[in-house]
């Protein structure tokens, strides 16, 4: 082995110190411009950042791709079971008339909405992908609202950061930052492939976010928060994905 | 540092250690950290895979689709149908998180080797073969050599022969970067911005598949390359890739 020389001993001295500062700077610079996700500890933070940061940097305003009509899946999978609870089943049976979405947070008038409340504001329709973390896909046509125009109704406030939304399924909620709730293509959605959504999809309402895995598309919604700050919500992981090990942001 | 180990018989003299390492420091630091991110691409990649051991051709594929064909393993989902009577512990959280980590790291540690390599002559001058052993006869006698197991001593212990250039080029221009491609097709923000990456494949799907493909000339690849090396001699030619030491004639018993 080679003795180190003082001067090199320096240089890598320096260097290191030059290098460390230089990491803290760049997460400081990082955490005040949005992008560290809520999972960024632990031992996969450094990826999770990497892929946060950079993707939020590039993708800020792009479409996720749209298909043709001839392109749709003609045996879209629907994952995992519908509810059977009574209450959804009751709901189920009168046509969802009685579905409600509250809207609160950081909003200048909190509320809650219909289906029919939404299928009265001007509607969006898209053909995407569907792509599960597992690693199977469809593609099928949405219609609904975008997110961004409920959210305009109810008035965001200016210092909201993130909407957290909830499902039935008292296990599956999730949270976007606003670049993605106020993306055109996230859509509050209510009907796919020219009928209703269907309970097994996600009916009567599902958030689709076609930048991001199926899993944040999350079904059953029943409750949209907005807020600034996520280490209220559960574990503080930003959703219910990270408690189980999987990414906050599911961009890829 | 200050030198405290006790000189031992496994200390040689200076003299002896050649003065040019067999290789440089950049590339057995890139070759470790590869070879670290290698297998634990590998482990989390096949964790991965076994929760839809299914493959499709296009943009779109899932169990209710006629798959291009299917791994006869057990899946680590229940909505796959194997034909197995059991479903494997899900292990997809871990797995994703250290695949995507590693997938950064082996894209700088790629990057630092391609930059370097281009900057030293790395790749044309042991990696490149010359255009003379890009011929039958140099590359049947490189076959043969390896058939009938003759060390080529000290000569191979220097430099590359004309298949293991084409074997390396072909793992570092080819594949890597194909796992990269296929990779960040299957990433819907990615093909947000740059669809091409998706589209000029054909699909996500297609996209999955080559990837696994991939995977696969990789795993091979690595299969050869520790068999090879240990014809040559393991712990050597390991020495060789850690410290840049190539043991000298007296020294081979």
């Amino acid at each position: 082995m080679k003795t180190m020389s003082r001067r090199k001993l320096i240089t890598t001295g320096l260097a290191a110190t030059a290098g460390a500062s230089a990491l803290a700077a760049a997460a400081k610079l990082a955490a005040r411009y949005g992008l560290v996700p809520p999972d960024h500890g632990g031992l996969y933070g450094v990826g999770e950042t990497l892929t946060y940061a950079s993707q939020r940097l590039i993708t800020r305003h792009t479409m996720a791709r749209e298909f043709g009509r001839g392109q749709i899946s003609k045996m879209p999978f629907a994952n995992g079971k519908r509810p059977r609870d009574e209450r959804y089943l009751q709901l189920e049976a009168a046509g969802f008339t009685g579905w409600q979405l509250a809207v609160d947070g950081l909003v200048a008038n909190p509320g809650s909405f219909s289906i029919a409340d939404l299928r009265r504001y001007p509607p969006r329709t898209q053909i995407t992908h569907l792509a599960c973390e597992e690693g199977w896909s469809y593609i099928a046509e949405w219609t609904g609202v975008p997110l961004a125009h409920v959210l305009n109704v109810v008035g965001v406030l200016p210092n909201a950061r993130y909407v957290v939304y909830f499902s039935v399924q008292k296990n599956w909620w999730e949270s976007v930052d606003m670049a993605d709730a106020l993306h055109p293509q996230t859509l509050l959605t209510y009907s796919m492939n020219d009928g209703d959504l269907p309970p097994a999809f996600g009916g009567p309402i599902r958030l689709r976010v076609p930048r991001q895995l199926g899993y944040k598309s999350v079904k059953y919604l029943t409750r949209l928060t907005v807020t600034d700050n996520l280490s209220n919500f559960g574990k503080g992981l930003g959703s219910a994905s990270p408690e189980e090990g999987y990414s906050w942001y599911a961009g890829i | 540092m200050l030198e405290a180990a006790p000189v031992s018989t496994f200390v040689r003299p200076a003299v002896e250690v050649a003065e040019r390492p067999r290789h440089a420091a950049v590339v057995r630091i890139t070759h470790w950290v590869t070879a670290l991110c290698f297998g634990a691409l590998l482990i989390s990649g096949v964790e991965i895979l076994i929760s839809h051991p299914r493959f499709y051709w296009g943009e779109a594929g899932n169990v209710l689709t006629t798959p291009l064909f299917v791994l006869p393993i057990p899946a680590s989902r229940s909505s796959v149908p194997t034909g197995y009577g059991f479903v494997l512990p899900d292990q997809n959280g871990w797995s994703r998180a250290l695949h995507f980590q590693s997938a950064w790291i082996v894209v700088f540690t790629g990057l630092v080797y391609t930059i370097a390599s281009l900057l030293s002559g790395h790749f044309r001058k042991n990696l490149m073969p010359s255009r003379a052993d890009l011929a039958w006869r140099p590359i049947a006698a490189v076959i043969i050599n390896h058939w009938q197991r003759r060390q080529s001593a000290m000569a191979d212990a220097r430099s590359y022969n004309v298949l293991q250039r084409v074997a390396y080029l072909l793992v570092i221009v080819v594949l890597f970067p194909l796992e990269i491609w296929t990779g960040l097709a299957m990433s819907p923000a990615i093909v947000s911005a740059f669809p091409f990456v998706v589209t000029l494949l054909g699909g996500q799907q297609t996209a999955r598949t080559i990837h696994f493909f991939a995977a696969v000339a990789l795993l091979l690849f690595f299969g050869v390359h520790v068999e090879m090396v240990r014809r040559a001699g393991f712990f050597d030619r390991v020495r060789a890739m850690t410290t840049g030491e190539t043991p000298t004639p007296s020294e081979r018993t």
